[in-house]
């Protein structure tokens, strides 16, 4: 375990040194940028603002410094916006967290049945309906079903009004929960399509095991079998998936707000990528990256919890 | 949602051998040995190799077959179509914009008056494109990069494995649109783009093949016999990883077609007057409330059915793989 620690905090710097490289990378001169072109009349001008942010001290004193201000929290400042990234994500982070979160939940409670549905009637109709079923919704960007979803339910029968809820505060997210709806549905869907099919590859994997014979030898009911021994078994690696997966609800909660204009962080990531507001693109990378290290860390953690077997092999 | 950058089903990182597979290699019996023809152990002629097995087996899939079918569909439509299905996708004409489907243009017209159905074709030939050779370039850079670092193993393995980590948090949408932003995407650009991006699932696949690949007796008679690692790399891990790589670069395929019309459809993708599926579903949106569902309906379709005929076709290579690794 200690092991798995040092190889996350390993990953966390490194996305540090990538985010860094990526913030070398971007063309011109932060001076100009940020102060103008006008600014290119006025060298000494450009040489205080270069002492003044360090950008004249050598690349690794630029990247301890950087460093430094993320570790204070402090992920750089929007010129864009005039604000810092951090009160940026203060606002934003919280509506993505809501819809994600909802989502994933909604997500799992139509997956875990429908996973043991196909596996247990594997090669049946059923089955064949709902791969057909996840693999459509796999294989339709967001962004489409976004759209299909807006045209049926917004435009040809208006239920459903096409925007998500806009203001500040998670309090209209609450207030105006019939602007939530769409999006929600949206990732939902998309996401019952990634998680369906590993959990009937779990349940299918689970059914051949030797405690399911035991189980049904000592005369359990094929339904207590499912319930108490097969399905219990098979949530263990979706535990893991969650924290795989993150990384793709993101890309994914990124498409469905610019779709239905839900200002979260993928949307404002969105509009800043279109403006070229770096500081912000990569402080929201960051906090992403992050996110997903300390997520499949978790999920780790919780493997080992909730499967004795595995604490077993790494001792 | 295929911006997941990996395949839809897990696939193991680590192959277990097969114990009963063992048992199997105990009894060979050659071809040609007349004892064996004999005794029935192998049927007179020429034996079943593993790649007729795999295609049987590839073949007996309808879904993969299927998929093959749209696939090839879609190519020929996309690059053939425009040689037989005349329209003018050069000069706008604001004279024909917006018209309904009827049977002069079977899919209507779109906004700047070009031809929806002729549209497709060229749209198609980008987004395709762009799929498949930035699926290609990434199973390239993925092979090469887990070979060697499943190969060499230690340290090494562990640091490449760490940057591949690290690189893996990021949602690769995410990393390309901060790329893109930062230049005006071409072709070959949005090729490099998404290539470096997405090589990563393929890495780690590759890199469990080649730790188990290593051990095995021929690489080891090959290095007794002097040679380097790069000739393991190249002759003996990456060919033998062949199935594995096969598959994987399929699923790349759809990841990659997902994410060149995704970045198109957010405006940060192919630029006008080239077009995408993506980019012609973004241009058709903002007519979403004329009823205008031409402009949506047909490059949606294009996008759901390319996508999903790839994984159809990953998952039939997949089984017949399986069928390789069976006998291994």
């Amino acid at each position: 375990m200690i092991r798995r620690l040092l190889q996350a905090v390993v990953v966390v710097l490194l996305v540090t040194v990538i985010t860094f490289i990526l913030l070398r990378l971007i063309p011109g001169n932060p001076a100009i940028a940020i102060m103008g072109p006008q600014a290119y009349r006025n060298p000494a001008a450009i040489v205080q603002f270069d002492r003044v942010y360090g950008f004249n001290r050598p690349w690794y004193g630029q990247y301890w410094l950087w460093l430094d201000h993320l570790l204070h929290f402090n992920l750089g400042y929007s010129y864009n916006l005039n604000q810092s990234v951090a009160s940026l994500l203060a606002n934003h982070l919280p509506k993505t967290v809501f819809l994600v979160g909802i989502s994933i939940i909604l997500a799992l409670l139509c997956a875990v049945p429908i996973g043991v549905v196909q596996a247990v009637r594997r090669n049946k109709i059923v089955d064949h309906f709902f791969n057909g079923f996840s693999t459509i919704f796999y294989a339709m960007p967001a962004f489409l079903l976004g759209i299909l979803l807006i045209l049926v339910f917004a435009i040809k029968f208006p239920i459903f009004p096409p925007e998500g809820p806009q203001g500040e505060g998670l309090g209209v997210l609450i207030t105006n929960f019939n602007a939530l709806v769409l999006p929600i549905v949206t990732l939902t869907l998309i996401t019952i399509a990634l998680f369906s099919r590993y959990m009937r590859s779990s349940v299918l994997d689970n059914l051949t095991e030797d405690y399911v014979r035991t189980a049904k030898a000592k005369g359990a009911s094929e339904r207590r079998v499912l319930l108490r021994h097969v399905l219990r078994n098979s949530l263990i690696p979706i535990a893991t998936l969650l924290g795989l997966l993150l990384p793709a609800l993101f890309a994914g909660a990124l498409i469905t707000e610019s779709v239905f204009n839900y200002p979260g962080m993928g949307y404002l990531f969105y509009q800043q990528a279109l403006k070229q507001d770096y500081p912000t693109l990569l402080g929201i990378i960051v906090v992403v990256a992050v996110a997903t290290v300390v997520g499949s860390l978790l999920a780790d953690i919780a493997y080992a919890v909730l499967d004795p077997r595995v604490r077993y092999v790494s001792q | 949602m295929s911006l997941a950058g990996g395949s839809p089903e897990p696939i193991p990182t680590d192959v277990k051998p097969d114990p009963l597979s063992n048992i199997g290699v105990a009894v060979v019996a050659y071809p040609g040995d007349a004892d064996a023809v004999a005794a029935g152990m192998l049927p007179a002629g020429k034996p079943r190799s593993t790649f007729r097995r795999g295609l049987e087996v590839f073949l007996e899939n309808k879904l993969a077959v299927t998929g093959v079918g749209i696939f090839v569909f879609m190519l020929l439509f996309c690059f053939i179509g425009p040689l037989i299905y005349h329209t003018n996708q050069l000069q706008v004409d604001f004279a024909h914009e917006e018209l309904p489907p009827s049977s002069a243009h079977l899919l209507g017209t779109d906004a700047s008056g070009f031809d929806v159905l002729g549209r497709l074709m060229v749209a198609g030939q980008v987004s395709l494109e762009v799929g498949i050779a930035a699926a290609l370039l990434a199973t390239i850079v993925g092979v090469l990069w887990g070979a060697v670092a499943g190969y060499i193993g230690g340290f090494v393995d562990s640091f490449m494995m760490r940057i591949v980590d690290a690189l893996l948090s990021i949602p690769t949408l995410f990393l390309a649109l901060v790329v893109v932003s930062m230049i005006t995407p071409s072709k070959p650009i949005l090729i490099l783009v998404i290539a470096l991006t997405s090589w990563l699932t393929t890495s780690r696949l590759v890199r469990g093949e080649a730790l188990s690949l290593r051990t095995r007796d021929y690489v080891q008679a090959m290095k007794a016999m002097g040679g380097g690692g790069t000739r393991a790399v190249l002759r003996h891990i990456a060919p033998n990883a062949i199935g594995t790589i096969m598959v994987n670069a399929t699923f790349q395929v759809a990841d990659a077609i997902a994410l060149i019309v995704a970045l198109s459809y957010l405006g940060l993708g192919i630029r006008p007057p080239q077009t995408d599926w993506g980019q012609m579903l973004s241009n058709g949106v903002q007519y979403v409330y004329d009823g205008y569902w031409w402009l949506i309906i047909p490059a949606g379709f294009c996008i759901v059915i390319v996508i999903a005929a790839a994984i159809f076709i990953g998952e039939g290579l997949r089984d017949a793989v399986e069928v390789r690794l069976q006998r291994r």
